[in-house]
């Protein structure tokens, strides 16, 4: 292999493995959102919705923590791969 | 039609992860490629200008005490000025790189404004502790992106500072308006909620 050919698979899997991390990120907050939802129900008003205030069933945080992960996959976390992929 | 205190703890620590997130995807991929895109480079700064707006409500809603009522508005500045600083920063109207050091200014005002207006101690009452916790997470977290500010592309500051961020939404997720912390609840804080 030549010099050039190992330093750009050396480039390619430090790329990739920076596009694991940032892909992990969303689907690992998304997974501690549902984990919350399970051990702690009540907090998901969704579910039991009746005789709720209107902030307790606005304001629902396994909720907010999965509504942010899935915001960040979406919308941050796809394009920054599309880009880290790219050449400069 | 006020939210209680803790739904505005959750809502306020919403932003913070997204921002914690925001902060960790740009230490892992860099900042020349998490500038590629002009608007990626305007989003963490933006959330945390806007994060300071939002507290001015927070500053003249909860006035259960003076000391709140200052430490939300030093907030309030201080993450207005950070989020200002960064996006001026940004969009190349400030050259200066001595401006970065308003996010460690921010971070150690909000760790210290944690600290001051916390009156009862640790294991008070889960509140008492994230707002300790909150306190010294900030305070000594301001080092990380004190770092930043003089070694730009070190991985350790970066990603210290998102952390940090982190840290701080997990402890705001876990505020509650009364309930025990590590099994203490002191009598004088009231009824437990769920």
């Amino acid at each position: 292999m030549t010099q050039y050919a190992t330093d750009f698979s050396r480039t390619r899997i430090r790329s990739s493995a920076r596009a694991v991390a940032v892909l992990s990120l969303g689907p690992l907050v998304i997974v501690a959102g549902i984990v919350w939802a399970f051990v702690q129900p009540w907090r998901v008003t969704l579910l039991h919705p009746y005789d709720q205030g209107f902030w307790w069933l606005a304001v629902e945080p396994p909720l907010l923590v999965i509504l942010a992960g899935v915001l960040f996959h979406a919308f941050v976390a796809r394009p920054l791969v599309e880009d880290l992929e790219e050449p400069g | 039609m006020q939210p209680p205190a803790e739904h505005v703890h959750w809502l306020f620590a919403t932003g913070v992860l997204f921002v914690g997130l925001l902060l960790l995807a740009e230490a892992i991929v860099g900042r020349e490629v998490w500038g590629r895109r002009r608007w990626r480079a305007y989003l963490w700064p933006a959330l945390v200008f806007g994060l300071g707006v939002l507290m001015w409500p927070v500053m003249v809603f909860y006035t259960n005490s003076t000391v709140h009522m200052l430490a939300h508005s030093a907030w309030a500045q201080t993450m207005m000025l950070a989020g200002a600083a960064e996006l001026g920063l940004v969009s190349g109207k400030l050259k200066n790189e001595a401006w970065r050091l308003c996010v460690p200014l921010m971070l150690a005002v909000s760790g210290a404004a944690f600290l001051i207006h916390e009156a009862n101690p640790w294991l008070y009452s889960r509140s008492a502790f994230v707002h300790h916790a909150c306190g010294w997470i900030l305070l000594l977290g301001a080092l990380f992106p004190l770092g930043a500010a003089f070694k730009p592309r070190s991985w350790v500051y970066a990603g210290g500072y998102a952390i940090v961020i982190v840290a701080i939404s997990i402890a705001l997720f876990s505020s509650r308006d009364v309930a025990p912390v590590f099994g203490h609840l002191d009598p004088s804080a009231g009824v437990q909620h769920r």
